[in-house]
């Protein structure tokens, strides 16, 4: 029960460490913006299983080096076979290798925000200074962050690989830019799609099963009909079909305008006016995935 | 008697006709409560309003009517400060069980804005202070209720604040668990200098822990009081004796014996078993004490019990319908 005791304990209660009496704390408080940022680090460093146990570093790591070795090799062939040029294009990188991708995504985005609702740690954070949208912003930000990791280090490898096989300095830097400006925006938005799908189930095995679909059920679809599409000569149809994946979405944006050379049947990528589409709907939805993730917290409360 | 309602200038809480409506239910109808520094409980049934007046006051859900001060500050407009110098323990579980305690506590200090250096070592100090040592390391998932329960207490206390939430502290904790975190609730203001708000549906406990009491039922404030005022009036005293080869029926010698003093005496009410065992007088002093201690010493028994019954709280709720008093249950 109630032990009442002074700081200055008796020698012989030197043993019973709960008697050193209570501290306040004077120090700083800093406030909302400070607690996003912590909130921000926390999550990325989760993402990659920092902090966390041996176990759930495994996977991360595990897609990080499966992004990565492909390039290294690459860049490996090429300066041994003195090449002028990279065997894949800095913005196809990604797209050949969106099974990865989405893999990481389905395994990492429920990490981010399911746990809270399944263990209702999120009451915790909302009876703290920060509000419903700091925390979106930093579990947004901390995916996304996590994503441009997972895609822009193989383009770096890439890039450093050109350059040391002296292919042309401006060439490369051009097209290693816009790579990265692609890898940006798909790391928005798949953050975004995977952390509105997570957000909506507590429990972690459907958030990943979910992203999974979302993900690489939509892109086989597209490309199944686009295929289609081609097969029967319809290549008007095409485009159109494909803003109805995340996967055909970045690659039209990057076709039409980063410069890339489109993976649809036939190379036959939007054109300027399609591509403008194609930009709309990824920005929208990134858009739309914020507002709908700021709902769900709205909802979730205390 | 008048009660300090004020901490540096500062009254800890204060509502004036709040109310919050819900489309189907009115969750808290024109409450308006002065809640000064100390220990003070809250009590209602389930669904009486208790965790929907916690969020008003976090500044986390808006009022549909009147308003509310914490620590003076305006719970409509000031949220965040509020929030940033007061602590909330959930009713419900809110750990992951796959980090260990100081981890999610430094994690939440953090939260709280404390900087990591003062994050972590207010995290130790707290941990300590809620009772949680060399267990404070490992996963949170292998914890007992009980070491769960202070875990949810630490992160609340973690930023050192002025006033802290607690929503049920004692559920699911066990007799000797449930005292524990009494104790540990009543050092908070003690030792700690931290106001306390205790929700509890069992009146029994709060009383024991609490410097006042708040009733509310079905959102309206039924009574606020400190808690000698709910139980001083008049103070009962249960007495249960042994029996002995002269005496086969202590209970009844003892009954006797004191009648033969003046003091008119009751069987516990209640079909309980050890029931009939159990005197129950009316103590009018310090005299009454000595009087059964000589009553039953002059019988040769031995005294196995003898405790203060304090009229329990729950008889503010008489003037309540039947079901009512049922979902609120009896405690001690």
């Amino acid at each position: 029960m109630a032990v009442e005791h002074s700081p200055a304990t008796p020698a012989g209660d030197r043993s019973r460490i709960h008697d050193i009496g209570y501290r306040g704390y004077d120090g700083p408080r800093l406030g909302r913006a400070y607690a996003r940022r912590s909130l921000y680090s926390q999550s990325l460093r989760g993402a990659y299983g920092l902090g966390r146990s041996v176990k759930s570093k495994v996977l991360p790591m595990l897609l990080f080096a499966v992004m990565c070795v492909p390039a290294a090799i690459m860049v490996a062939v090429a300066v041994a076979t003195k090449a002028h040029e990279l065997p894949v294009a800095y913005t196809r990188y990604a797209i050949i290798m969106q099974a990865v991708i989405s893999l990481y995504v389905a395994s990492q985005a429920p990490q981010a925000v399911s746990r809270d609702l399944r263990f209702k740690t999120v009451p915790l954070y909302f009876s703290r200074p920060i509000e419903t949208a700091d925390y979106v912003r930093a579990k947004f930000a901390a995916l996304a962050s996590a994503l441009f990791v997972l895609t822009a280090t193989p383009l770096l490898v890439m890039y450093v690989g050109a350059l040391l096989s002296k292919m042309g300095f401006a060439h490369q830097t051009e097209k290693f830019a816009q790579g990265l400006v692609s890898v940006a925006l798909l790391s928005l938005f798949f953050a975004g799609i995977g952390l509105v799908i997570a957000a909506v189930t507590p429990r972690r095995g459907f958030g990943i099963a979910a992203v999974i679909a979302v993900m690489t059920i939509s892109y086989g679809a597209v490309s199944t009909l686009q295929a289609i599409a081609f097969a029967q000569d319809s290549t008007g149809a095409i485009p159109w079909i494909g803003l109805f994946s995340p996967v055909t979405l970045i690659d039209g944006v990057q076709s039409a305008f980063l410069g890339g050379s489109s993976a649809f049947p036939g190379g036959t990528g939007p054109s300027g006016g399609e591509g403008a589409v194609y930009v709309v709907a990824v920005l929208s939805l990134i858009a739309a995935c914020y507002g709908l993730l700021n709902r769900r917290y709205q909802k979730v409360g205390l | 008697m008048v009660r300090v309602t004020t901490f540096e200038d500062v009254t800890v809480i204060v509502t004036e006709s709040l109310s919050k409506r819900f489309p189907r239910v009115t969750a808290l109808d024109r409450l308006s409560v002065d809640i000064g520094p100390g220990v003070t409980g809250l009590v209602g049934a389930n669904g009486a309003g208790k965790s929907t007046l916690i969020k008003i006051l976090l500044g986390l859900s808006p009022a549909t009517e009147g308003r509310a001060e914490v620590l003076g500050l305006d719970v409509a407009t000031k949220g965040a400060a509020i929030r940033e110098r007061v602590g909330y323990m959930p009713e419900h579980d809110c750990l992951p069980p796959d980090v260990s305690a100081t981890e999610f506590v430094v994690h939440m200090a953090r939260m709280s804005g404390l900087p990591p250096a003062a994050a972590r070592e207010r995290t130790a100090d707290t941990l300590r202070h809620v009772g949680l040592y060399e267990e404070r390391y490992r996963p949170i998932g292998g914890y007992s209720t009980g070491m769960k329960q202070r875990v949810k207490l630490a992160q609340a206390l973690v930023h050192d604040p002025r006033l802290v939430f607690l929503d049920e502290p004692t559920n699911g904790l066990d007799p000797v668990g449930r005292d524990e975190m009494l104790g540990l609730i009543r050092r908070i203001h003690t030792d700690f200098g931290i106001s306390v708000l205790v929700t509890s549906h069992l009146l029994g406990e709060l009383e024991r822990t609490c410097d006042h009491v708040v009733v509310v039922d079905g959102g309206k404030l039924l009574r606020s009081s400190s808690t000698t005022d709910f139980t001083q009036t008049t103070t009962t005293l249960a007495i249960e004796v042994t029996d002995s080869d002269t005496h086969p029926d202590g209970t009844r010698a003892v009954r006797e014996a004191l009648h033969a003093r003046g003091v008119d005496t009751q069987g516990e009410a209640g079909g309980l078993p050890g029931a009939g065992h159990i005197l129950l007088l009316t103590a009018t002093g310090d005299e009454t004490y000595d009087l059964v201690r000589d009553a039953v010493a002059d019988l040769g028994l031995g005294l196995v019990r003898m405790e203060q019954r304090r009229h329990h709280i729950s008889e503010v709720f008489t003037s309540s319908d039947e079901q009512r008093k049922e979902a609120v249950g009896h405690g001690g």
